[in-house]
């Protein structure tokens, strides 16, 4: 049962020398429950495909699907108000530069529990014990200190946690998370996934994790979407894709983990793709 | 075996001043580090941020002065701090940065970029600098024809090579390399640490290559050195670290370092279905 349905989703950027096209033509479909990695990099249109989704792209961009559903409902003929009641709530999104994606003018407390007042229409006094809570469950040490600390007073692994707070704050059903640990130690990012991965379990809520990181892909999709200049290139089960990648792109993205070079070279993506634009 | 660079007991320590409120403390960011490279070798320094690996890497390229210890450059002592550095010895190390978006100054064409070094340190003529500059460009995988465009023109990608080429310019024995491949997608990763390898090959270059990333310190490393707060915990062949890691830090970040592993994949794939199952 999906969740999120998007069919021949398109986005077109009117420039200076014309129209530039980031997503062609692209299906995302995640079901209940479920961990899908949309995997690519730079200029695949990962992000901007799930930027679309919540509408918040810019007036420059031109979004075009032949379908668009959450849940049953169609997002491209939704008024404006209504599409906020389920973006920001029943969809949350985390993004990749957790300190910059906080306002750095007031604490941590504030704004979490701004979402908690207007998204969850949660008094004053509710939405202060539920903040406290909530920097519990997402393992922020000292949290009572932490509600009063301003987004520079902390480490990037305490923003994002701060971050990944907010965005469950509402109990949504998806949460879309870009790039989430990017930005991060790899000692971090390995506490970030794993407290993604616990969330995602205990709440049952789907995910869409956005990365460049085969790795990362490794350690926490159910399925996995390949994008490449704005194009799915293949979609498979994690297993299957790890296994038996089918799509020239996908295989070269394996061999070029440096943890699969056989022999003194790293194969690169030209070695594998002589026509880079093929469609499956 | 020749030993280009050679430290002993290096150490960088920083004053913070003090305000009304507190008071001034020394941070001490290197606290003891000796470490030899070999002509045509490559040290890899591994840390997450915050270790002191990027402040080593300033002073093994001669850019900050250590507070403490020795270090020497093909046998000889040089100590910044107390005199002035002659051309030769500037010439022999240098280094290139991790992000390409910032290292190159966006108002100068490629070419004077490359010849800037032989002009400031050397007495080359000027047709002779310009020779040299479009020969370091073919070698780095450039065309000849980029001689006269902008650094905004370039990708990424190309403008690592640029950065590359621009440290070899002045026939340096040894090249600081601080995260040259973080900011890269893994595509273009492959091809420059490809480019590096053919590089260190042709001009029997030693490498001291910071890094976070171990799959990429696993490829390309002889030697292996993590750092932790200022310390080296660990320190030996790649062959060594790699199989036994001695250090509880070394351990941790092995185990924080997502794999690609199919059959640690086809596990986790099978706890989760188990975990559903379970809940429905």
């Amino acid at each position: 049962m999906s969740i999120l349905n998007i069919r021949n989703l398109t986005v077109r950027f009117a420039t200076s020398t014309g129209s530039f096209t980031a997503v062609d033509g692209i299906d995302v479909r995640v079901d209940k429950g479920e961990v899908l990695a949309i995997v690519g990099e730079s200029g695949s249109g990962k992000s901007v495909s799930m930027l679309a989704a919540m509408g918040l792209l810019p007036d420059t961009a031109t979004v075009t699907a032949d379908e668009m559903t959450f849940d049953g409902q169609n997002l491209l003929a939704m008024s404006p108000r209504d599409r906020r009641r389920i973006i920001g709530r029943e969809i949350t999104m985390i993004f990749q530069e957790p300190i910059a994606s906080l306002n750095p003018s007031f604490t941590a407390g504030y704004q979490i529990e701004e979402v908690l007042r207007y998204n969850a229409g949660m008094s004053k006094r509710d939405a202060r014990a539920r903040a406290l809570e909530l920097f519990k469950q997402v393992g922020i040490p000292e949290p009572e200190e932490k509600l009063k600390s301003y987004p520079h007073q902390m480490s990037g692994g305490q923003c994002q946690r701060v971050m990944i707070a907010m965005a469950i704050a509402t109990g949504p059903r998806l949460l879309i998370a870009d790039e989430p640990t990017t930005a991060l130690d790899v000692t971090i990012q390995k506490q970030i996934l794993d407290l993604l991965m616990k969330l995602q379990e205990q709440t049952g809520m789907a995910l869409i994790l956005i990365t460049h990181d085969m790795g990362v892909v490794a350690e926490t999709a159910d399925r996995v979407q390949v994008q490449y200049k704005g194009k799915k290139m293949e979609e498979a089960d994690v297993l299957s894709l790890f296994e038996a990648p089918k799509h020239p792109y996908t295989r070269a993205l394996l061999s070029a983990l440096p943890e699969n070079a056989t022999g003194d070279r790293l194969p690169t993506v030209s070695s594998f793709m002589v026509e880079p634009e093929v469609k499956v | 075996m020749t030993v280009v660079v050679e430290g002993r007991a290096i150490t960088r320590d920083y004053l913070v001043p003090g305000s009304l409120t507190r008071k001034a403390k020394t941070v001490h960011a290197v606290k003891g580090i000796s470490f030899a490279v070999e002509r045509g070798k490559t040290l890899a320094i591994v840390g997450e941020s915050g270790s002191g690996k990027s402040t080593l890497a300033r002073i093994i390229a001669l850019i900050d002065p250590a507070s403490g210890g020795e270090l020497r450059i093909e046998g000889q002592p040089v100590d910044i701090a107390s005199q002035r550095l002659t051309r030769e010895m500037r010439s022999k190390v240098q280094m290139v940065f991790q992000n390409p978006y910032g290292s190159l100054n966006p108002r100068q064409k490629i070419g004077d970029v490359l010849m800037e070094p032989l002009l400031l340190n050397t007495d080359t003529p000027a047709a002779e600098r310009r020779r040299r500059a479009e020969e370091m460009l073919v070698k780095v995988g450039l065309p000849v024809e980029v001689f006269n465009r902008y650094p905004h023109m370039f990708s990424g990608g190309q403008r690592q090579r640029i950065a590359i080429a621009r440290a070899l310019m002045l026939k340096p024995t040894l090249l600081v390399l601080d995260e040259p491949v973080s900011a890269l997608d893994l595509s273009v990763q492959a091809q420059v640490l490809n480019l590096l390898a053919d590089l260190q090959a042709e001009f029997n270059l030693a490498y001291v290559f910071i890094s976070h990333d171990l799959s990429v310190v696993r490829y390309i490393a002889d030697d292996v050195l993590v750092m932790n707060k200022g310390e080296a915990v660990e320190q030996g062949t790649r062959e060594a670290v790699f199989a036994a890691p001695s250090h509880p830090y070394t351990r941790e970040l092995f185990a924080a370092t997502p794999i690609t592993d199919v059959e640690a994949i086809r596990a986790r794939v099978a706890r989760r279905q188990a975990l559903r199952a379970a809940t429905i």
